[in-house]
């Protein structure tokens, strides 16, 4: 503006846009346009790549976490060590220790022997045992199993460990290399699927350690939350947009709502543990409780995504309904709510993906637990979630955890993009635009 | 014996649905049209007062039993066990008695706790069937009340629209009694902690050592609880939060508004808004994974020496995790300007730049402060980020470099593993929560205000 107010003072002489200042002032005023330009598109830039480098860093440390080292070996299953009848007593770290020793024979002291135990993971005792109990006739006989390394040895394999640093530098030395690399000669070493991230549940040792009951406490957990926050949810939204009246109830429920929707989720937290735990006495750790707070966090988001999608059903809808004879509370149960059934439904389900990665309010009421089987899983009893045992993997010293914790965001991200897919999904195929 | 219970009454409530259903067609035989509300209704009539009134008597029953029990256990001991003995020591011997019912216990436990334990566990069998009864007994007199008034001329349909009406209701007053249970809660726990420590003390101490003796012979700092440090500790990381994703989330909200070809948007709006959707554990994750280790490299690099767990590196993973809240707000708020404004300054002459600064930017200046604003609240209330990535010791500094602790911290590094309330360690958690409760609340009711008045000019 100060540009015309100028030219106008000085007359067209001086003023005029052909004028080599003029031409000057113009490039200039270009180039300030072009600048935030490029600003604005390097902000934009700058934020897809550090989507870029999350997403990225993420694949790049966890995607090794879904394959795992193994090495068959024959398993002698001697009836001095394992009784016909009492297979679960027997003493499978020897029969381990045997075939592991059966490899190397010139491995003899006692020392290296302890040392080359360690190539195996703890778990492969497990794993015979099961195989053992699911077949006793194998007592006496020998067996091939498939049978885990130890988490070094793992990461050995798969290149984290490297090769080519001096021995004092390096988890592992010379000589238990030289053991896995001669297994792998006599083509004994096979690198597979993990399934133990999907069907374990958590152990001390990463190579064992699965995300079956972080998911299954997670499912737990959702169920709760989803079954008290859809119907609360829905009624509320009805209420309030159907048939409340204008009074200072209605609108002191509508500030809170609102209010309740910017809350920190650590306060609901806060309020499980004072209320659920401290007042009801509920248990600590449970599903229940972690539902049931979880719920009170997704409630505001379902009521005002609730009220949206009722508003968009058009009043000519009701108005046919009512002109028909039918009473108010007809015409939302037979026309307004199974039309805006859809939108609920997709608002309803990403509220749910937001609780799937809740983590604070649920560090909040214990639901940290250590689940070391999934058949220990109820209600009522100890669990935990997804996001806690990222939590808690992220926080455990053992290498082999890093890439674990990775894999098991990856697990949670791929769980939130399905619900999100199925939520764009329903609003795609669903939900009508009035005109 | 609670599934059972909730089970069984889902059960008859079905079953009285159906009876219900049956006594409304008995009444009037073929013809139907004698009934003034359709069948269903009778049935669902009968079946609310069935299921409704027993299930809230469960629902109490459950609320009621537990404190009870304590109550009715603790008076049942041995008076010289429970003689001048303060509230933790009570509590302690509580939790020692509920672990022997709960055949929990470890060690061995002195004769009348061991006996106590016993009689809570029988008593709580009792307690359970007394419930069972009491809720099939409610049922079925619901059952017989309600079928009695099942006749041709019953305005079945008005009392269920009634009995919606209210269930409905009390749905709605849920969010009044979340936020009371909140304040509540919040409130009585901080007060009792005001008790041991002052607020004097708590609002402008400039110490905090929360690690105080739980037993006798522990060894420990006295405990102080000045929270200035934790909350300068708080405003820190907040700041650096809001100073990365402040001119990311503005300048692409300008490009996305201004610049952008439709196409472009309605690719990288969702791009962008991927970022909000991500866990906020999944954040502190890449914080400790990636931006720490890079930060210390490139300190190293430049002879800065920069903590692994410094303001720094927090505060930056959180700014990502903000952007989207300041780009998408403040979006909305350049979008609202009227095309009036903006078509009048371009006729003028003026180029998009120009606009924007002189034109859009003061326009939307409320809405994109309202957005600010919430952003802050959203970065104080942030957590997992702050655990993991932030630091435990609370020092009193405004060094990016340096670790410092926040609010959210503070809480959870307070009550992880403790489930006792009764000293002031676990009780500054509830204080915090308290400030953090309020502080949160003043900003989001200013931001919401803000971007009210400022949409009422438009519209």
């Amino acid at each position: 503006m100060s540009d015309v107010s100028s030219t106008l003072r000085t007359g067209p002489a001086t003023g005029h846009w052909r004028t080599a200042a003029q031409q000057r002032r113009l490039r200039r005023r270009y180039a300030a346009d072009r600048r935030m330009q490029i600003l604005g598109l390097g902000a934009i830039g700058l934020a897809v790549a550090l989507l870029g480098i999350l997403f990225g860093s993420l694949v790049y440390s966890g995607y090794l976490a879904f394959a795992q080292t193994r090495v068959v070996l024959e398993f002698r299953i001697d009836p001095a060590l394992v009784q016909p009848d009492r297979i679960q007593d027997g003493n499978f770290r020897s029969i381990i220790r045997q075939a592991l020793f059966q490899q190397f024979p010139e491995v003899t002291s006692r020392r290296q022997q302890t040392e080359l135990a360690k190539l195996l993971s703890p778990g492969a005792e497990w794993i015979v045992r099961d195989h053992v109990q699911a077949n006793p006739e194998l007592v006496g006989r020998t067996v091939n199993l498939l049978v885990p390394v130890a988490d070094p040895y793992d990461q050995l394999s798969k290149g984290v460990i490297p090769r080519d640093v001096p021995e004092s530098q390096r988890r592992l030395g010379d000589e238990a290399i030289g053991w896995l690399d001669s297994l792998d000669r006599r083509g004994l070493v096979r690198t597979t699927f993990a399934w133990e991230l999907f069907l374990n549940a958590d152990s001390r040792f990463p190579e064992m350690a699965g995300l079956a009951g972080a998911m299954t406490g997670s499912f737990l957990t959702l169920l709760v939350c989803l079954l008290l926050s859809i119907p609360l949810g829905i009624a509320a939204a009805v209420y309030l947009e159907e048939f409340a009246p204008k009074n200072r109830l209605t609108s002191l429920i509508e500030v809170n709502i609102n209010n309740l929707a910017a809350v920190p989720s650590i306060v609901f937290g806060l309020l499980g543990l004072a209320v659920f735990l401290g007042f009801l006495g509920l248990p600590r750790s449970a599903p229940l409780v972690g539902g049931m707070v979880l719920s009170l966090i997704t409630l505001p988001t379902i009521v005002i995504a609730t009220r949206a999608t009722l508003k968009a059903v058009p009043p000519s809808i009701r108005e046919a309904a009512l002109a028909i004879g039918a009473s108010k509370h007809q015409v939302m149960m037979h026309h307004v709510l199974p039309m805006a059934m859809p939108g609920i439904m997709t608002a309803t389900i990403i509220g749910l993906a937001h609780a799937l990665g809740e983590t604070a309010p649920l560090l909040l009421i214990g639901m940290n637990a250590f689940i070391p089987s999934v058949d220990s899983i109820g209600l009522l009893e100890p669990a935990t979630a997804l996001p806690m045992q990222i939590y808690s993997w992220a926080d455990s010293p053992e290498r082999g955890f890093v890439a674990r914790t990775s894999a098991a965001i990856l697990v949670l991200l791929g769980f939130l993009v399905a619900m999100n897919a199925v939520a764009i999904y329903l609003r795609q195929r669903f939900e009508r635009t009035w005109s | 014996m609670l599934t059972y219970a909730f089970a069984a009454l889902l059960a008859l409530t079905l079953v009285s649905f159906m009876i219900g259903r049956w006594r409304a067609h008995a009444c009037v035989g073929v013809s139907t049209w004698k009934l003034h509300s359709r069948p269903a209704y009778h049935a669902s009539f009968v079946a609310a007062w069935v299921g409704i009134p027993a299930g809230l008597l469960l629902l109490a029953w459950l609320m009621i039993q537990g404190p009870v029990l304590d109550r009715l256990v603790m008076v049942s001991l041995p008076g010289e066990l429970v003689a001048g003995k303060g509230v933790g020591e009570l509590s302690l011997i509580l939790s020692q008695i509920k672990a022997v019912a709960g055949g929990t216990a470890f060690g061995d436990p002195a004769q009348p706790i061991l006996e106590a334990g016993e009689r809570l566990k029988s008593w709580r069998s009792i307690a359970e069937l007394a419930m069972l009864a009491c809720a099939m007994v409610v049922a079925m007199l619901g059952m017989v009340v309600a079928q009695s008034r099942i006749a041709p001329e019953f305005r079945a349909r008005q009392a269920v629209e009634r009995i919606l009406d209210w269930l409905m209701i009390a749905c709605a007053v849920i969010a009044i009694l979340t936020t009371l249970g909140i304040v509540v809660s919040l409130l009585i726990e901080a007060m009792r902690f005001f008790g041991h420590v002052s607020p004097l003390r708590f609002f402008f101490g400039l110490s905090w050592e929360p690690q105080i003796a739980i037993r006798a012979d522990q060894v420990t700092a006295g405990g102080a609880f000045g929270a200035i440090p934790v909350f300068v500790g708080t405003f820190l990381i907040a700041l650096i939060a809001m100073l990365v994703a402040t001119p990311v989330g503005l300048l692409s909200a300008i490009y996305l508004a201004e610049y952008a070809s439709p196409r472009f948007r309605a690719a990288i709006k969702p791009t962008l808004e991927i970022l909000a959707g991500i866990p906020t554990v999944v954040y502190g994750f890449f914080a400790v994974l990636v931006v720490s280790p890079a930060l210390r490299t490139f300190g190293e690099a430049v002879g800065l020496p920069i903590a692994p767990n410094s303001a720094l590196v927090a505060g930056g993973v959180m700014g990502i995790m903000i952007i989207p809240f300041i780009s998408s707000l403040s979006d909305d708020a350049i979008t609202a300007v009227p095309r009036s404004m903006r078509d009048g300054s371009l006729a003028l002459g003026a180029t998009k730049n120009e606009t924007i600064i002189s034109v859009l930017l003061p326009a939307a200046l409320p809405g994109i402060m309202g957005g600010i604003l919430l952003a802050v609240s959203r970065a104080i209330g942030e957590t997992m980020i702050v655990v993991m990535a932030a630091g435990i010791i609370a020092s009193l500094t405004l060094n990016p470099f340096q670790p410092v602790t926040t609010v959210t911290v503070q809480i959870v590094t307070l009550l992880i593993g403790d489930s006792e309330f009764d000293n002031p360690k676990t009780l500054a958690a509830f204080a915090l929560g308290l400030v953090l409760f309020v502080s949160t609340l003043l900003l989001n009711i200013v931001a919401m205000r803000i971007v009210q008045r400022y949409r009422e000019q438009y519209e």
